[in-house]
This record gives structure tokens, C-alpha cells and sequence, in this order.
């Protein structure tokens, strides 16, 4: 008898557990592996699956160095994921491979998106379409080592806010050795790090230029306006000496171990200078121009559904999307991430603004630009070489634009689909 | 088990026997042998012969990733041969070529041969010495790059500064980069060429030696006339792997340049670092496999020359 009580349970059990997965419905949701966003997500994941009881979300993460390929191998197989995590510079590239649906209009309307997120969203837009929207968007700023600009006579609440200034401050801070050996820079020189996104588009468009024209399709900077932001670049390490391409061997190192005045550097970096303890650091906006132009170059990770979604599938991935595009997922984010939300609503609350260190980086974003790279590891190491030739190989600044402009056409003719 | 197949191939060895089992003796064994080659055959055919040849497809295409592959003739290769940038890998591959095997193939011989005589503390030294070859060469490039860096933190410009000599970029210049990269390369190897060295020391007979000497022939004779030519075997294999090996130089590259892979300015890329990129930064995948292909036929060249350069005269 009690055997039978027994099974009559267990048939019950099983078959109610039947029933739930056939209501149930599964969708994988792709990004890389970086502990903070992978922990946000899980905890997004949970609140979603809470009100979507008949959900369940698939966390599957990659090393970043993988995630590209994976995803494109993943979808030759005909597998993949159903809403996955990709940078906005790869959009051409995916949408030419058919590996993305267009954001279906009803969930996501077109002028919603245009009036609620910030402009930039529009990287994600090809003809009439939006492929993608993200949770959050990240911008530069200024970080500047407070205990080195006191220690220079410097008002550690007063950072620099024109580029004459930033050269000022950087060539008090700047310390070398008998033998003229950098051991202190005022500033970081890295090209490899995010002084690129700033010389193409902060410099350049500060010196009157635009970096490119035709939807960022043709190179515009080998004129005077980049002549004179890669002089005004070079000569902070050639004439002014306030740092050096390679000193501690990355710009970011250098002012994490205290020995670099300032550094530009993104939203992604605050978690790894939190952690920071030997000194104070604050944040401010890129420096402007005399005439007091701004500007800042931003860029995000976006979500978007894959093109082989389908069905049920695809309505819990609109539901999945349009929850992690909403106000409540941004705030998370942020609190947990530290990227900034990408509506102007969730982003621009006063506390935000108010903010001494998200502050800077959202008042960048109002000014900001977002490079369409086309093959954006080719352009990049175009900008390294291009410095570098100055830099090692004394080659005139005007040669070395030249030079950079037709190569960088040439990526860009390359790539295109 | 032995003796009832030995029983049977006695049996099978009388005439008529043959008849009764079908197959002869040498058959039989034919298909043994056979048999137990098929497994490495297959999994070779499948995981290396078949790869090789579809590679070989994939350079014919304009293959990404993404589309299907699309047959362009030998687009590829004249893209490939009129493009600047190869040729500058190129003749950077054959410089660690050119000058690591010889100078790593005279280091490791000369200290295996000293090594060789040493009897204090003999393992202890043999072992420090083949330390950098059971280290992974992430971790090393890695540690290598630190001692490189220029002032306040690099260690050798430190000890420079301290001697009075002028502190030098190393990896930071575009003439010192490559040479810079290729002592670690050298360096991390040098411990498996001692050890095979010694071992090929060790199995020339002493006979030899001491024959020689009765006859009187100096320490220099010695090693031109009974050394050198017995261990030519081990040096025909140290020659040919080491030169692989510096025509693969990929690690060492990749670790001490990350921030600008095989640079600066390309100085220090080698063929597979721009393979590499060519395939997983760009997604070209045909040209990727183009530059293989050429890099194959390299490996190729360069292993057969070798091969018969070194042979045996007879």
C-alpha cells in the first residue's frame, strides 16, 4: 500500500514536471567572461525568470578572445545562441552574415528608441532597421592621480579643463632622472589603450576636422585639422616630455601603480581603480579646446537576437530584450558594472549626474561620437603605427597622415561586406 | 598464445597447410600489421592529411566566416606576394631563422660539451639549464617583457644605469625589437639541445677517445675528427627542429607585444603571428589560409635542404 502511495507521488511528480517543460520555454543568452557583467547578468537573469515564471534564460559565456569566433562557428553549425552580447563595431559584420534579426517593431519601436536612449544607439541601425540595443553605453574621462597633483603644487580639486591646462598640469607632475629618464609622467601615452578613440575623435574634431565622412566609410583626417591633433599628440612625449609611449608598459598600469599623473581611460576601467588604495584618484571630463569644444568618443556592447530565432523562442526573446533594456536592468548594471545606463532617463537622474565620478563620464556622452569602425583591431593598430612611426622612427607628422589615411581607406574598401 | 601461433605457423608452413587457412603466413602477418596502422592512418587522415588539403581548397576562396566560400583562382596569392607587409614578415621570419638555429645549435653544443666533462653538481647544472624549457612560454615572454622595460621599472636598463652604459628600448625600438625576442626564443630552447647533445655525447663510445689519444691526436682533432662527424645524427635532428621551431616562432612574439602584436611597426611579426591575425582579427580566412599554405611549403623547402645538405656521403 505504501508502495503504491509512493508511486501514484512520483507519477504525479513526473508528470507535472512533464507538463511544466512543455509550457516552459528555453532561451541561451550569450557574452564574454568578465566577472562583473557575467554576476549582473545572473542576478537579471533571476529577476526576469521571477516574473516570467514560464522562461528560463541560459547563461553561456566565452574568454573575450573566443567570443567572436564562437559565436560566427556556433552559427554555421546552425546552433548559437537566441539573444547574445555583441560590440557595436561588429554589426556590419554580423548583419552581413545573417546572423541577426532586425529588432522586431513592436516591442521596439523606432521613435521610442530614438527619443528615449541617447543618440548614439544609431550604430546599431542599418537602413531602416535596429539591430540591437544596449544596456549600457561607456564613455572617457579624465582620471587624474590627486596625491601627484598635490604633491606638484597642483589643486587636487581643481583637475585641468582645457588641453592648455592638461599640458600644464601634466609638465609640473612630470619627474625625470639625471639622465633624463622619464620616472614620473604627467600624463599616459598609450595608443593602445583608448588614446586612439581620443586623437580620432576628440583631437581631430577639436582641431576643426571631422575623422571621417560618408557613414564613416571614408577616411577625412590627412588634412590640417589631423596634422594638428597628431602633432599636438606626438609633441607631448617629443617636445613637452610629460610621458612616453611604453613607459610601465601599459598607460593604464602606470597610473594604477601611481607613477603617471593623469590618463584617459573609459567606464570599464573605474572597477580595476577602486581597488586602488595607495591614493586618491578623481575623474573629470576630457579636457576642451581654447574655444571650448568638446567632445568624447563612446561605444557599448548591445544585445540582439539571433537571426534563426524563431516562435516561442522568439517572443521570450523580445520579452528577454526588452527587459534588459529597461530603466530597472540599467540601474543594476551600473550599481554592479559601473557602465552607464544607455537611457537618458535611467542615466541623467541627479544623483547621476551629481555624481564626482559617473558625473564626467555622462556629461561626456551627451557630446559624444561613435566611431563605425569596419574592422576595428585593423584601424586601431593603424593609429598605433601611426604614432609610432613619429615616435621611433622620426618620420614628419604630415608623411605619417598621409600614410595612416591610405591605409585606414584601404581597411575600410577591404571590409566592406 | 605465442606457442599455439607458432604451432600454427609451423602448420601453415608445410605444404598444403597454406590452403587451409587461406591466407600465407606473410599475409597473415601483412594484416596484422596493417590492422594496427590503420588507427593512427585514419586518425591522421581525418585530423591532419584532410585538414591540410581543405586548407589548401580554402586558399583558392575569399572564405570569412560567414558566407560561404567562393572560388577566386590565385586571387590570394597575388594579393599576398605584392603585399609590403609580408615581405616584411617575411624576411623577419628568416631572421629568427637565419640567426637563432646557428647561434642556439653553437650554445647548446658548446655547453653540453663542457657539461658533458663537469662532474660537480653535473645534474643540478643540467637541470637549471633545461628549466626554461618545462616553463610555459606565456609565463616567460611575459617575465622577459618586464626586464625589458625602460626605466623606472626595467631591470636591465637599471643595471645599464648603474654601470654608466646608456639605457637601450629594446622592445620599444623597431631595431631591436626582433633581436630582443629572438634571445628568450633562444634561451627557452637551449635546455632540450643540451640535453640531446649530451645524449648523443654519451653514446659515442669511449673507445674512440681513447684510441685517439694513444695515437696522440690533440683535444682540437678530437672533436673535428671523431665528435663532430659521430654526432651528426643529433645535429641533423637538432637542425631541422629548432628550424621549425624558429619558423613557427608565434608565443614568445605574441606575449612580449600584446598591446601591439608583432610590432612595434611590425618589426618583430613573425609568418604565423600575421596568420593568426589574418584569421582571427580580420576573419580572412581564405588569404589566412593562403599565407599557410606558403608558410607550408616553406617548412617544406627549408626541411628537405636540410635533409639533404646533412646527409649521409656515401
Amino acid at each position: 500500500m505504501r508502495k503504491a502511495t509512493l508511486f501514484a507521488g512520483l507519477v504525479a511528480g513526473f508528470s507535472t514536471f512533464a507538463f511544466n517543460a512543455a509550457q516552459a520555454v528555453e532561451i541561451e543568452y550569450w557574452q564574454y567572461v568578465f566577472d562583473t557583467r557575467v554576476k549582473a547578468m545572473d542576478q537579471l537573469i533571476a529577476e526576469f525568470q521571477k516574473a516570467n515564471p514560464d522562461i528560463t534564460v541560459k547563461h553561456v559565456t566565452f574568454p573575450y578572445a573566443d567570443y567572436q569566433t564562437r559565436v560566427i562557428a556556433a552559427n554555421m553549425a546552425g546552433q548559437g545562441p537566441d539573444v547574445m552580447q555583441l560590440f557595436y563595431g561588429w554589426l556590419d559584420k554580423f548583419v552581413a552574415g545573417e546572423l541577426l534579426q532586425p529588432l522586431p517593431a513592436d516591442t521596439f519601436p523606432h521613435d521610442k528608441i530614438e527619443s528615449e536612449f541617447f543618440p548614439i544607439v544609431s550604430a546599431m541601425k542599418r537602413g531602416e532597421d535596429y539591430y540591437g540595443l544596449p544596456t549600457a553605453v561607456r564613455s572617457l574621462a579624465l582620471f587624474y592621480n590627486k596625491k601627484l597633483f598635490t604633491e606638484a603644487g597642483l589643486d587636487p580639486n581643481n583637475p585641468p579643463k582645457t588641453l592648455d591646462e592638461f599640458v600644464a598640469a601634466a609638465e609640473k607632475i612630470a619627474k625625470h632622472d639625471a639622465s633624463g629618464n622619464l620616472t614620473v609622467a604627467g600624463s599616459t601615452l598609450d595608443m593602445g589603450g583608448q588614446d586612439h578613440q581620443w586623437w580620432r575623435e576628440v583631437l581631430i574634431r577639436q582641431y576643426g576636422g571631422t575623422p571621417y565622412t560618408d557613414n564613416d566609410e571614408k577616411v577625412n583626417y590627412d588634412n590640417e585639422a589631423g596634422i594638428q591633433a597628431l602633432k599636438f599628440y606626438t609633441s607631448l612625449q617629443l617636445e613637452k616630455k610629460i610621458g612616453q609611449a611604453g613607459f610601465m608598459d601599459e598607460g593604464q598600469a602606470a597610473f594604477r601603480a601611481g607613477m603617471a599623473g593623469m590618463t584617459i581611460d573609459g567606464t570599464f576601467r573605474l572597477g580595476s581603480f577602486k581597488t586602488i588604495k595607495d591614493f586618491e584618484w578623481g575623474v573629470t571630463e576630457l579636457p576642451a579646446n581654447a574655444e571650448g569644444v568638446r567632445s568624447n568618443y563612446a561605444s557599448y556592447f548591445a544585445n540582439a537576437i539571433s537571426a534563426k530565432t524563431e516562435g516561442e523562442e522568439l517572443e521570450a526573446s523580445k520579452k528577454f530584450l526588452a527587459y534588459l533594456t529597461s530603466p530597472e536592468a540599467m540601474d543594476l548594471w551600473l550599481k554592479e558594472v559601473g557602465e552607464l545606463p544607455a537611457r537618458r532617463s535611467a542615466a541623467l537622474t541627479e544623483k547621476n549626474v551629481q555624481d564626482p565620478i559617473y558625473g564626467p563620464f555622462l556629461r561626456g556622452l551627451e557630446y559624444a561620437h561613435t566611431t563605425l569602425f569596419k574592422d576595428e583591431a585593423a584601424q586601431r593598430q593603424n593609429a598605433i603605427d601611426m604614432a609610432n612611426r613619429v615616435l621611433l622612427e622620426g618620420q614628419s607628422v604630415e608623411d605619417s597622415i598621409k600614410q595612416a589615411a591610405e591605409a585606414e581607406q584601404e581597411i575600410i574598401d577591404a571590409a566592406k561586406p | 598464445m605465442t606457442v599455439s601461433v607458432e604451432r600454427k605457423g609451423a602448420a601453415l608452413a608445410r605444404p598444403g597447410g597454406m590452403r587451409a587457412s587461406g591466407f600465407s603466413m606473410r599475409t597473415k602477418r601483412l594484416l596484422w600489421v596493417w590492422g594496427f596502422l590503420a588507427l593512427p592512418i585514419l586518425f591522421y587522415s581525418v585530423i591532419r592529411f584532410y585538414p591540410t588539403l581543405q586548407a589548401f581548397w580554402l586558399s583558392l576562396t575569399n572564405w570569412d566566416l560567414l558566407r560561404p566560400a567562393k572560388f577566386i583562382g590565385f586571387t590570394n596569392y597575388t594579393k599576398l606576394f605584392s603585399d609590403p607587409q609580408f615581405w616584411k614578415v617575411f624576411k623577419n621570419t628568416f631572421t629568427y631563422l637565419i640567426l637563432g638555429t646557428p647561434i642556439s645549435l653553437v650554445l647548446a653544443f658548446a655547453i653540453a660539451f663542457f657539461l658533458d666533462r663537469v662532474r660537480f653538481l653535473h645534474g643540478f647544472i643540467r637541470a637549471l639549464y633545461f628549466l626554461p624549457y618545462l616553463t610555459t612560454a606565456a609565463a616567460m615572454a611575459w617575465v622577459w617583457r618586464w626586464f625589458y622595460q625602460p626605466p623606472p621599472i626595467g631591470i636591465i636598463n637599471d643595471v645599464f644605469g648603474m654601470l654608466g652604459l646608456p639605457q637601450q628600448p629594446f622592445i620599444r625600438s623597431t631595431d631591436q625589437a626582433l633581436y630582443s625576442i629572438m634571445v628568450t626564443a633562444i634561451w627557452a630552447g637551449l635546455g632540450f639541445q643540451i640535453i640531446i647533445f649530451m645524449a648523443g655525447l654519451r653514446a659515442i663510445s669511449t673507445t674512440f677517445y681513447e684510441a685517439a689519444r694513444i695515437d696522440g691526436l690533440g683535444e682540437w682533432a678530437i672533436l673535428r675528427k671523431i665528435t663532430l662527424p659521430l654526432l651528426k645524427p643529433t645535429t641533423v635532428f637538432l637542425v631541422v627542429f629548432s628550424s621549425i621551431g624558429f619558423l613557427r616562432i608565434f608565443d614568445q612574439v605574441y606575449n612580449m607585444t600584446t598591446n601591439d602584436p608583432g610590432g612595434p611597426l611590425g618589426s618583430t611579426k613573425p609568418l604565423v603571428l600575421m596568420i593568426y591575425q589574418t584569421a582571427f582579427n580580420s576573419y580572412a580566412m581564405g588569404y589566412a589560409a593562403a599565407q599557410t599554405v606558403v608558410l607550408f611549403t616553406i617548412l617544406l623547402i627549408v626541411s628537405l635542404l636540410q635533409l639533404w645538405i646533412l646527409r649521409e656521403k656515401k
